[in-house]
């Protein structure tokens, strides 16, 4: 038989926590102004911003300062967000300027001491305040064929790929197709024919997979009028992706493909 | 049950329905257009600028700081220079490659920011017209030129000719 044990019971936190009442290091908190510019075609016909001074703390996202808004003064504000933790790609917006996720953007990170000013992303329909109809964007996004093409006869099991082969395409299958991209760049702006980052992106992810065989097919349809010809290399794109994709990378890695397919 | 357009729209303001399935026209491309020419003019855009560079540089560095410099330019310098088949083929493809450069660059801007198709047709217009114009102007000058101008009046040669027309 064994020696018995004491079993000693766990305590609930392995950090010592200090005693209840708040010394657990204050949030800081600060008054913010928060302007919101309005779009509601059954209220009125033209646009319109709204200002709001909002107590926020240190933790606060720009999704917080909306949903304070939408909750305690005017429920009419109306936004998409899902997931609040940046990963559904619902709530793209033009955050002072810049197109951020409002759930990434920390209060804290932009300056307080100036009005904070929000608009819907730029270049596609405005339907209400921050909701924009992201049909034409998800069109383009179909036309590049985002999914896997393989002529071969289906495996038993998964198809094999070496770790250097999915690296290639590692960065480009991280889109959550939020279109902060595509609606930061001032060609689609002019009149949305433009493909778009997002779906050169996509298109990315599959050209370079090698497991993948329909990249003459994308390259084709990216050599359009509209397609890859079209970027001017100003980088917005880049600077706008929530998850860090070398996006104007990710385009001049296709031009260069349909250029040596062509050669 | 299917739902068309007309059904799916809300009552108020034609709002349509999520998920319609519906473009805004505006959106919707001419049935895929071929895209070699933009390749075409894409690779043109930084070959030519390359040649652009050395060029230009030469261009600038015989005209200003060889000799004496920016003193020496007068029509005399400018004529001695296009009698030399050498700088006519210079000036020729730096005007060439410039214009055709400037002028692709323009038209790209101009599908970039005209908004209306009928303004980018009259812009584009304009520009392809001037272009040409420049183009055949600029040509004709490198190659008619006549460096030796003699006064009509007198039937002596202006002061202006470069040194070599007082030998031939
Ligand atoms: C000095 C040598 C030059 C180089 C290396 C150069 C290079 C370039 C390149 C690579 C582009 C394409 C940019 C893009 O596709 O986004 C471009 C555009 C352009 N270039 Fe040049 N170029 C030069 C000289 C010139 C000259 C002499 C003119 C005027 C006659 C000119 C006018 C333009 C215009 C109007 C554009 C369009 C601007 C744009 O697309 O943003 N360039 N240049
Ligand atoms: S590439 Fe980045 S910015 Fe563009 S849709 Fe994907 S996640 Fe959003
Ligand atoms: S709410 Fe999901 S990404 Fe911001």
């Amino acid at each position: 038989m064994s020696t018995p044990t004491q079993e000693v019971a766990e305590p609930a936190s392995k950090i010592d926590l200090a005693e209840a009442g708040g010394s657990g290091g204050e949030i800081p908190s600060f008054d913010i102004t928060l302007k919101v510019r309005r779009y509601d075609p059954e209220r009125a016909e033209d646009a319109w911003w709204d200002e709001w001074t909002l107590t926020m703390y240190g933790t606060d996202r720009v999704l917080d300062a909306l949903h304070k808004v939408k909750w305690e003064i005017d429920g009419s504000l109306t936004f998409r967000r899902s997931c609040a933790h940046g990963i559904c790609g619902s709530d793209a917006m033009r955050i002072n300027g810049r197109n951020r996720l409002a759930c990434k953007a920390l209060l804290k990170d932009l300056d307080t001491s100036k009005t904070i000013t929000v608009e819907a992303i730029k270049g596609l329909p405005i339907e209400k305040d921050l909701i924009v109809d992201m049909e034409p964007f998800f069109q383009s996004y179909r036309e590049i064929m985002p999914f896997l093409v393989n002529n071969s006869p289906e495996p038993t099991a998964e198809r094999h790929q070496s770790p250097e082969d999915r690296e290639r395409f590692d960065d480009t299958t991280k889109c959550i197709l939020c279109a902060a991209c595509t609606s930061s760049c001032p060609v689609f702006w002019t009149d949305g024919q433009y493909f778009g980052p997002a779906a050169i992106v996509n298109a990315h992810r599959f050209i370079f997979d090698s497991r993948d065989d329909a990249g003459d097919m994308r390259l084709e349809v990216l050599n359009d009028r509209e397609g890859v010809w079209r970027c001017r290399t100003t980088f917005n794109c880049s600077d706008a992706c929530p998850r860090g994709i070398e996006v104007t990378k990710a385009i001049q890695e296709v031009k260069t493909a349909i250029l040596t397919r062509s050669l | 049950m299917t739902t068309t357009n007309s059904d799916s729209l809300l009552p108020a303001q034609g709002i349509e329905a999520p998920r319609s399935g519906r473009i805004d026209p505006k959106y919707l491309r001419n049935k895929s257009s071929n895209g070699s020419f933009e390749m075409a003019a894409w690779v043109f855009m930084r070959v030519s600028g390359l040649a652009l560079v050395v060029l230009i540089f030469v261009h600038l560095w015989v005209n200003l700081m060889v000799g004496d410099g920016i003193h020496q330019i007068d029509f005399g310098f400018v004529a001695g220079k296009w009698a030399n088949p050498v700088w006519q083929f210079w000036d020729l493809t730096m005007l060439w490659l410039a214009m055709l450069h400037g002028t692709n660059g323009m038209r790209t801007i101009i599908n970039d920011y005209a908004e209306k198709d009928s303004s980018r047709l009259w812009l584009k217009s304009i520009l392809y017209v001037s272009s040409t114009v420049i183009i055949i102007l600029g040509t004709m000058v490198i190659f008619t030129f006549e460096p030796c101008l003699v006064n009509n009046e007198t039937g002596e040669l202006f002061d202006s000719v470069p040194a070599f027309c007082h030998d031939l």
